[in-house]
């Protein structure tokens, strides 16, 4: 175990520094010159030679990912263009912000998905069963800030029961687990939890469905278990495909929605990227995407190593 | 009933099953009666959708919701049919246990062989998981598989298929039970495994004092484990015999059919001659015997009614009109092969 541990930990290193090359390219991948938002209006040509040696930009390509991967490795990610304020200090909170909002999302998505999953799993070609994969599918085809904007207007504009934006009493710098601050919570997590809640409700299904038609149930009824003992058993078998499906989930709500932050004007790593994009702040948008890209790797590495402790056939291949 | 059917392990009457959706309703089973004594093996002989896997579920009720039962069905004294859920539990795999065809889909992959076998222990009788995993290793020991403890902790998939099944058998003895029910055993496994298996089954039978009820196409396995032997055609038995009368003198058209269409040593040199036609079609059954249409000796009384069952001798009853005919002359047999 210890070593098919190890080993899932090395594989993650060339998908890290791949990630980070791909990060550090995007700077010169975007359209237009990075430094134009810094440039002066009507600069010569003098100038911008001496700004972009300044910069480091006069060194071939491999040298100035070199020396970016050093400042990167030590936690140094650049200044912000905009606010000139260190760029780790920028991301740092706003992925915080995200991640208080992606586990309550996490939290009301997958209960919910598993729920109607099974429901739907154990009622296979019954009425109940398209009735759940119906509500699944409208889940995951609604557009997530429609249905945000759709919320709003229902709780907090005509009914008045629930905040409209922001993150509450707190501030965006520290949300503070009061009443205040959860009710802002609930609007954008239930918003953001619909998609997830779709796709784990119809991969739960089609799970739980096709396991229940192996073999092995019928000699577990056979043996004289009752059905929640079964159930069990079921479960534990259709555990790691649901996982890796979750982790997916889990990672891509940590990214953070740019469009569901922005409709609830959440200071999430969405809204930041969202700003970053609209002000050229290229040094922001690049933290933030490295930051979220090693959220994804850790994120599967444990996915990973979780469905070992499910299905003992993982390990050996 | 007799005295002596009352003190049958097993008692089976008119049992009947259908599948009922709603697209369609089809007859598997159609009037089955059959006794067996206790430590007795029975072997039900058919090819695939002759109701002989369903007439095997039916004794623990093993079935999707769309299956119809009615009859009669007692095991050991117990209802079955009419037993409540919660009661039926108990039975299953402890008053009676099933072995499955395919060991490897049969059992739980993501759970040890040990765990499997204790979990029934744990389930039927009040014993701790400590003392069900002791008489799972016991289990592993009796039905002769190697390096038991090793085993006992291994998972499905790191078995061979022989092992497989033996620990598929140590799972279905767990609870001692007194009906065993095996469903193809043998089928899914190698030659040399098949016979292994075979003769693990018939010494822990003798041993055990269980009966036993096998399902097969095999007749090989037939004569090698049954004492009596139930031919199963479209869904009726068609013949039912000691193994030795099936055998040696064959009187259905169809389980004479069977033997000209099998392989063994008794026919080395001659061609194979198979059944003709294929297997009716159970949502359309002709309304005499559900066997006229392949049969060579049909006669026009054949397609009017299915025929009733006639004594061939003591213990050996067929469904044949041609039965008194067939009484003078000796059919073609594995025990009369030159």
């Amino acid at each position: 175990m210890a070593v098919y541990i190890l080993r899932r930990v090395i594989y993650t290193i060339p998908i890290a520094i791949g990630v980070s090359i791909v990060c550090f390219l995007l700077i010169h991948i975007a359209p237009g010159d990075p430094l134009s938002a810094v440039m002066p209006e009507g600069a010569s040509a003098a100038i911008i030679a001496q700004i972009r040696e300044a910069y480091g930009f006069d060194r071939p390509l491999p040298v100035q990912y070199l020396k970016w991967l050093g400042h990167v490795v030590t936690g140094d990610f650049g200044m912000s263009i905009t606010t000139r304020r260190p760029v780790l200090g920028e991301v740092l909170p706003a992925v915080a912000n995200t991640m208080i909002l992606a586990s309550t999302a996490v939290l009301f998505g997958f209960v919910t998905g598993c729920v109607l999953g099974i429901i739907a799993g154990y009622t296979a070609g019954s009425l109940t069963d398209r009735a759940v994969t119906a509500v699944a599918v409208t889940g995951v085809s609604i557009p997530h800030y429609w249905l945000g904007m759709v919320l709003v207007v229902i709780f907090a504009v005509n009914l008045g029961v629930l905040p409209a934006t922001g993150m509450g009493s707190g501030g965006s710098g520290n949300f503070a687990l009061d009443w205040a601050s959860l009710r802002s919570l609930i609007l954008p997590a239930i918003t953001l939890s619909v998609i997830p809640a779709g796709i784990i409700a119809r991969s739960v299904r089609a799970t739980i469905a096709e396991v229940r038609k192996h073999e092995f149930v019928q000699t577990l009824y056979a043996k004289g278990l009752p059905g929640s003992r079964v159930f069990v058993h079921v479960v534990k078998n259709a555990m790691p495909t649901v996982l890796a499906i979750m982790g997916l989930q889990l990672a891509q709500l940590l990214g953070g929605s740019i469009l569901v932050e922005t409709v609830f004007a959440w200071p999430g790593t969405g809204f930041l990227m969202n700003s970053a994009i609209f002000n050229r702040d290229l040094p922001i948008l690049q933290g933030t995407i490295l930051t979220l890209a090693m959220f994804f790797i850790v994120i599967n590495l444990l996915v990973d190593i979780a469905q070992t402790a499910f299905d003992p056939r993982i390990k050996r291949s | 009933m007799t005295e002596a059917a009352q003190k049958s392990l097993v008692q089976v009457e008119h049992l009947k099953v259908r599948f009922v959706s709603r697209d369609m309703d089809v007859s598997v089973v159609n009037d089955v009666s059959f006794n067996l004594e206790r430590g007795e093996a029975l072997c039900l002989l058919g090819e695939s959708g002759s109701g002989k896997t369903v007439t095997l579920r039916s004794l623990i009720r093993l079935f999707p919701r769309t299956a119809r039962i009615g009859g009669r069905i007692h095991i050991d004294g117990i209802d079955v049919l009419n037993l409540p859920e919660r009661r039926l539990r108990q039975v299953r795999g402890s008053l009676v246990s099933m072995i499955f065809q395919e060991p490897m889909t049969a059992l739980d992959p993501v759970f040890t062989v040990g765990e499997q076998i204790a979990e029934t222990i744990v389930y039927h009788e009040d014993v701790s998981q400590a003392d069900a995993m002791k008489r799972a290793l016991e289990l592993m020991e009796l039905v002769q598989v190697p390096s038991a403890k090793r085993r006992l902790n291994a998972y499905p998939h790191e078995l061979s298929g022989g092992l497989r099944q033996r620990a598929m058998i140590a799972l279905a003895l767990a609870c001692r039970p007194k009906l065993l029910l095996a469903d193809e055993p043998t089928t899914a496994l190698d030659a040399t495994v098949q016979i292994q298996i075979l003769l693990l089954l018939r010494e822990l039978q003798r041993e055990l004092q269980m009966a036993t009820i096998f399902v097969t196409h095999d007749l090989g396995v037939a004569c090698e484990v049954a004492d009596r032997i139930a031919v199963m055609y479209a869904g009726r038995f068609v013949e039912t015999g000691t193994a030795v009368d099936v055998m040696t003198s064959p009187s259905h058209p169809y389980t004479e059919g069977l033997l000209h269409s099998t392989v063994h040593a008794g026919r080395r040199g001659q061609r194979l001659d198979p059944i003709p036609g294929s297997p009716p079609d159970l949502t359309d059954l002709p309304a005499g015997c559900a066997f006229s249409p392949r049969c060579t000796y049909v006669q026009d009384i054949c397609l009017a009614a299915p025929p009733e069952f006639r004594t061939r001798r003591q213990d050996h009853w067929v469904r044949c009109v041609r039965q008194p005919e067939l009484a003078n002359s000796e059919a073609p047999s594995l025990a009369n092969g030159p």
